[in-house]
């Protein structure tokens, strides 16, 4: 075989390398791939064969008081949970990075020790605790309970994100005249702000996906994730599909306006 | 590094600013852990809470079948879907690292994980889809004649291992990706002029430095998997609960509390134990 041919060729191990990579692409995005496309079958079971394309599913969600009623949930607790998360886990963060507290390593292990808990413990504890106080479960509760699982991983990243360098900064502010709340808003706030941006984002992705909490401390007023898993109860439905898919474009389209906003910034 | 004012008052702000977070954490996620551990001690008899102190409902988990298997069940499960998940992702995050060139990577990587941003009840809704009766995977074997009526892996746990695997072959292949990807192309060279074929130089040189990375996959793994509902509700059904179903069942069918918060105690020491075991080769105090 002449050498040109050759090296133009793929190696054997490249081969075997491309098959492995199809496959375990193909596993992937298998499921994503069979949501989407039965979201816009026609007839009343979203199995082959497809019978499609229809938008009829989009226009039964979208007709659905209760799916758009749980969609507006979601964004409020998301915004909310994820605007106080933020806040606490800044201030957090700056207070443990900024000064000498005494025990501040045991305060920063109790701050991020729910990253270590699983959910269902953190929901029914809350469930739990709730219940023997007499508080009602609501939209506000789900809110709290979002909160206990973001406020740790704000805090984790924006206190790895305040390095000594931004401190000389902030000193040199301070030796300027500035005053506390001034350093803070004016220096150290913008200094951070793609690491805020990434930990809302964050924030609000977990929020607006969680499961298991919002179910467990929601009662009438359900996010939607707890009302998709109503509708799962009737089984195989396109209608489903077509709030899965409907979701997951909302969540991609804001993965890349964070790709944008914040590692477009970066690479300039 | 602390460099602002060393006065009392100065301190008194900076416990300010750690306060808010700290009260947080404290009242909604201390407490009800206390409340929790508490509840476990009580007892509910008929539609009574006996709020006297004992072991029961521990001494029940160790003397019922039905919690002790649940129990066996989970930790059977995980283990399946952990050591499965390194395997499969490993390859992967290699390839990406290694065999496509820089700038695909990213775009390899984020299609590799593009199913994360589909919501998780949706996501083992999806495999339902494909596992269950007369859906793609029965069609598709029945077409190629590979069976000769519809198959169904769902409410089973195979179903409840491929939701399981298909989740955390995306996360194992992120964390092994970034330990690859920052090891110097320096040492390959260098075991390679030293004789090492590439076996062994993978072998003795690129798997034990990528270790951390599976290590920290995989005690991730095992914490999401091992208390995760969803997944194993959705796609393994009632035939055989995992431990989180029967607490779950506890709370919903039967208003259990006690019972429930005994065996969240049982999945939370479970969870503790495989950390400690970890902990070495974690160092999660660094981050």
């Amino acid at each position: 075989m002449p050498r040109a041919l050759r090296s133009a060729l793929p190696s054997p191990g490249s081969l075997a390398a491309g098959a492995y990579a199809a496959l375990l692409y193909g596993f992937i995005l298998l499921p994503v791939l069979v949501l989407v496309l039965f979201s816009f079958q026609d007839s009343r079971l979203p199995v082959p064969p497809f019978d499609g394309p229809s938008l009829r599913w989009y226009g039964a969600v979208f007709d659905d008081p209760r799916v758009m009623a749980a969609l507006g949930h979601s964004l409020l607790v998301a915004l909310g949970a994820s605007a106080v998360s933020l806040l606490l886990g800044f201030l957090a963060a700056y207070g443990l990075a900024r000064h000498r507290l005494p025990g501040a390593r045991g305060l920063q292990l109790l701050l991020t020790a729910p990253l270590t808990v699983s959910y269902l413990i953190i929901a029914m504890g809350l469930l739990i605790t709730f219940n023997s106080l007499g508080v009602p479960r609501s939209l506000w509760t789900v809110g709290i309970g979002h909160v206990v699982i973001n406020l740790p991983l704000c805090f984790a990243i924006l206190y790895s994100q305040m390095g000594g360098h931004q401190a000389q900064i902030e000193r040199a502010a301070r030796d300027l005249g500035a005053a506390e709340h001034q350093v803070l808003l004016l220096v150290t706030v913008p200094l951070l702000w793609p690491a805020l941006f990434a930990c809302f984002f964050l924030s609000f992705t977990f929020s607006w996906d969680e499961f298991l909490i919002a179910f467990l401390t929601s009662r009438f007023d359900v996010t939607l994730p707890v009302e998709i898993w109503s509708m799962l109860r009737s089984g195989l439905n396109p209608k489903t599909n077509a709030v899965g898919s409907f979701v997951f474009l909302i969540s991609v389209a804001l993965v890349l306006l964070l790709e944008l906003v914040v590692f477009g910034r970066k690479r300039r | 590094m602390p460099d602002a004012p060393r006065t009392l008052c100065g301190r008194l702000r900076g416990w300010g600013f750690v306060l808010p977070g700290l009260v947080w954490t404290l009242a909604f996620f201390l407490l009800p852990l206390a409340v929790m551990a508490l509840y476990s001690l009580w007892q509910r008899l008929g539609m009574r809470l006996v709020t006297e102190l004992s072991l029961a409902n521990y001494r029940a988990f160790l003397a019922k079948s039905f919690f002790l298997e649940s129990l066996l069940n989970s930790i059977e499960v995980t283990v399946t879907v952990t050591l499965l998940s390194i395997l499969f992702a490993y390859p992967l995050a290699w390839i990406l690292a290694e065999k496509v060139p820089p700038r695909w990577q990213r775009i390899g990587l984020a299609l590799a994980v593009l199913p994360f941003w589909t919501s998780y009840v949706v996501r083992s809704y999806s495999w339902l889809l494909v596992l269950s009766e007369g859906g793609l995977l029965s069609t598709a074997l029945q077409d190629l004649g590979l069976v000769d009526g519809p198959v169904s892996l769902a409410n089973s746990r195979a179903g409840t291992v491929i939701g399981f695997v298909h989740f955390f072959v995306m996360l194992l292949t992120l964390t092994i990706y970034a330990n690859l990807s920052q090891l110097p192309r320096n040492y390959r060279r260098a075991a390679q002029d030293l004789g090492a074929g590439p076996v062994r130089t993978f072998l003795h040189v690129i798997l034990p430095l990528t270790l951390p990375g599976i290590m920290v996959g995989a005690f991730l793994t095992f914490v999401l998997c091992i208390g995760d509902y969803i997944t194993p509700q959705i796609l393994g059904g009632n035939r055989e609960l995992l431990l989180p179903q029967t607490i779950m069942l506890q709370i919903a069918r039967r208003s259990d509390f006690p019972m429930a918060s005994a065996l969240a105690m049982v999945l939370m020491a479970l969870v503790t134990l495989v950390y400690l075991a970890c902990a070495r080769w974690l160092k999660l105090e660094r981050v």
